[in-house]
């Protein structure tokens, strides 16, 4: 019962600094945009996390479906219609439907066949967006857009102009998809993703059709990225090429790893972690990546199961 | 109607001859052993029947159906279940957890992303009294990894009963265990067949276990099929004696 209450505990304090986090963020040196960029680098990095901890799939490709997501809701608003949500309502169906026909070409590999085929797929949407200059901007990113206030008849809601709003805005897409991958989880169709996690020709002669079950997976933690890369379009009114890119992919299972891949919250603790040294560090020297990276190493030499992972050895201790 | 018919099955891997034109008839509520010298196609055989491998020609018959070319899972859904030599359970869950899957699966609820009370109340009962019946109630919350070798295999049969399979195969259930371990397993494995009417296949080296449990035991050897029989029979049986009991005396 002890382990439950501490989680209990753990869960309530982490939603506490999360909700209060405008207010005491200037304090520490912070700025409200640096706690939305958390949000929304944390909600990828925890959807990589439902394929890579909690069904045992690596993606190294996961930026595709982000970046994707991202296009998907600016160019609805600068092309189509000036609307935040049906520009997130597109963002999302583009990003999950990619993510829907690529993993179901996919699921019959493993392991480094997987990690690397889902690169190799990323790199052709990047290059996609990279060369189709008259519609994606090409290399310079698509301009002279913003995100639009959000008109909900009683109240405007203006995301626009109030970044704390907007951090706010954030936050219930980022507790929304949270619960939603607790409660799937918590499953019965969770725990046949941990058992492929676990054990896939035990799953396999249980009965579970596995290969359906991953794709199912991959297809739920898509969903979840896109709606990580809608956000993160609107965060910054801009999206570039950059959003798809491997590199990017490589972030969040860096960001997944350093937290602790085994635990709900670790993506969320390693995106706080990367986020903040690259504004920290970046800021001091261009070669920020090179501190993250030796710190990755150091994390991944050391505590193999992340910083999250220190936490759970003490306690069973 | 027999329960398995294997017919004139052979599985070739190259220029290899694993399983050699090797029949077997298996009726419901037999213990039936394979036994056989080391290389003799036993788990290649095992391997036809469950469906991890597809044989090079023969016939494999379940319950009067034809399921040569059904995928494992397919198998499972028509009664098939099986352990393995290397135990496969899922070492970083707990038993009750293993368990648990295994009988969520067996409900049909592998897709469910809820279960009302009731569903969920029969589910955790079923766990309970499968607990029960591996004798793993006291170890129910440790992780399975972290269990000795008897209580991981007494998980990993405790998960194909919980499929309420109408035939078990268990390879090498006794492999690797000291004499209190594998009487124990023995035991398991003679309440189960006895108490749930059970119709199980099994491969085994100890000749203690095969002579205590198996109803009938058919000898394989390089790939084929030796004798088979009552284990009085295999026992004055001069070929298996010269093939098999001989050189391992």
């Amino acid at each position: 019962m002890g382990a439950f209450n501490n989680k209990r505990t753990a869960d309530a304090a982490v939603w506490l600094v999360l909700l209060t986090a405008p207010f005491w963020m200037q304090w520490i040196g912070g700025y409200t945009e640096l706690g939305s960029r958390v949000l929304v680098m944390a909600l990828a990095a925890m959807s990589l996390n439902f394929l890579l901890g909690f069904t045992g799939v690596l993606s190294f490709g996961h930026a595709a479906y982000f970046g994707l997501a991202a296009y998907g809701a600016a160019m609805t608003i600068k092309y189509l219609v000036p609307s935040t949500p049906l520009g997130m309502l597109v963002g999302i169906l583009v990003g999950t439907g990619a993510g829907a026909v690529i993993g179901a070409m996919i699921v019959k590999l493993r392991g480094v066949y997987f990690a690397m085929v889902t690169i190799a797929f990323g790199q052709v949407f990047y290059f996609i967006t990279f060369r189709w200059n008259n519609v994606t901007g090409g290399d310079d990113g698509l301009t002279d857009w913003h995100r639009v206030p959000i008109d909900l008849g009683f109240t405007k809601l203006d995301i626009l102009g109030n970044p704390e709003l907007f951090y706010y805005f954030i936050l219930f897409f980022f507790a929304l998809s949270l619960a939603l991958m607790t409660i799937l989880l918590r499953s019965p169709f969770g725990r046949t993703l941990l058992a492929i996690r676990e054990n896939e020709r035990r799953a396999r002669f249980l009965g579970i059709p596995v290969e359906r079950h991953i794709w199912l997976s991959f297809v739920i933690s898509c969903f979840f990225v896109s709606i990580a890369g809608t956000l993160y379009a609107l965060l910054n009114n801009f999206v570039d090429p950059r959003a798809l890119y491997w590199g990017q992919s490589g972030n969040f299972v860096i960001m997944a790893v350093l937290g602790g891949m085994r635990s709900f919250w670790g993506p969320l603790v390693g995106a706080v972690i990367f986020v903040v040294l690259q504004d920290y560090v970046s800021s001091h020297t261009e070669n920020w990546e090179s501190f993250i990276g030796l710190f990755f190493v150091l994390i991944v030499l050391f505590f193999p199961r992340g910083v999250l992972g220190i936490f759970k050895r003490k306690v069973a201790q | 109607m027999s329960l398995l018919r294997v017919e004139n099955v052979s599985k070739h891997f190259g220029r290899l001859i694993a399983v050699n034109g090797v029949s077997m008839i298996v009726e419901p509520g037999e213990l039936r052993a394979v036994i056989g010298p080391n290389g003799a196609g036993k788990t290649t055989f095992f391997n036809l029947i469950s469906g991890f491998l597809t044989p090079s020609s023969g016939r494999i018959m379940f319950d009067g159906d034809d399921i040569t070319a059904l995928l494992p899972a397919r198998r499972v859904w028509r009664g098939i279940a099986r352990t393995f030599q290397i135990t496969e359970v899922f070492p970083e869950l707990s038993a009750r957890e293993n368990l648990r899957i295994a009988v969520e699966v067996a409900a049909g609820y592998r897709l469910r992303t809820w279960l009302s009370s009731s569903a969920d109340g029969e589910v955790r009962a079923r766990v309970v009294d499968l607990l029960e019946m591996g004798g793993l109630t006291e170890k129910a919350d440790r992780l399975v990894g972290e269990m000795a070798h008897g209580d991981q295999r007494a998980t990993e049969i405790m998960m194909a009963l919980a499929l309420k399979p109408r035939l078990l195969l268990l390879d090498e259930p006794t492999a690797g265990m000291g004499d209190q371990e594998t009487h124990d397993i023995t035991q398991l494995i003679r309440k189960l067949h006895q108490t749930q009417k059970l119709t199980i296949v099994l491969i085994e080296h100890d000749m203690r276990v095969v002579f205590h449990l198996a109803d009938r035991i058919m000898v394989l050897a390089e790939g084929a099929l030796l004798a088979e029989g009552t284990p009085e029979e295999i026992a004055a049986n001069e070929a298996v004696q010269a093939a098999y009991l001989g050189k391992a005396a």
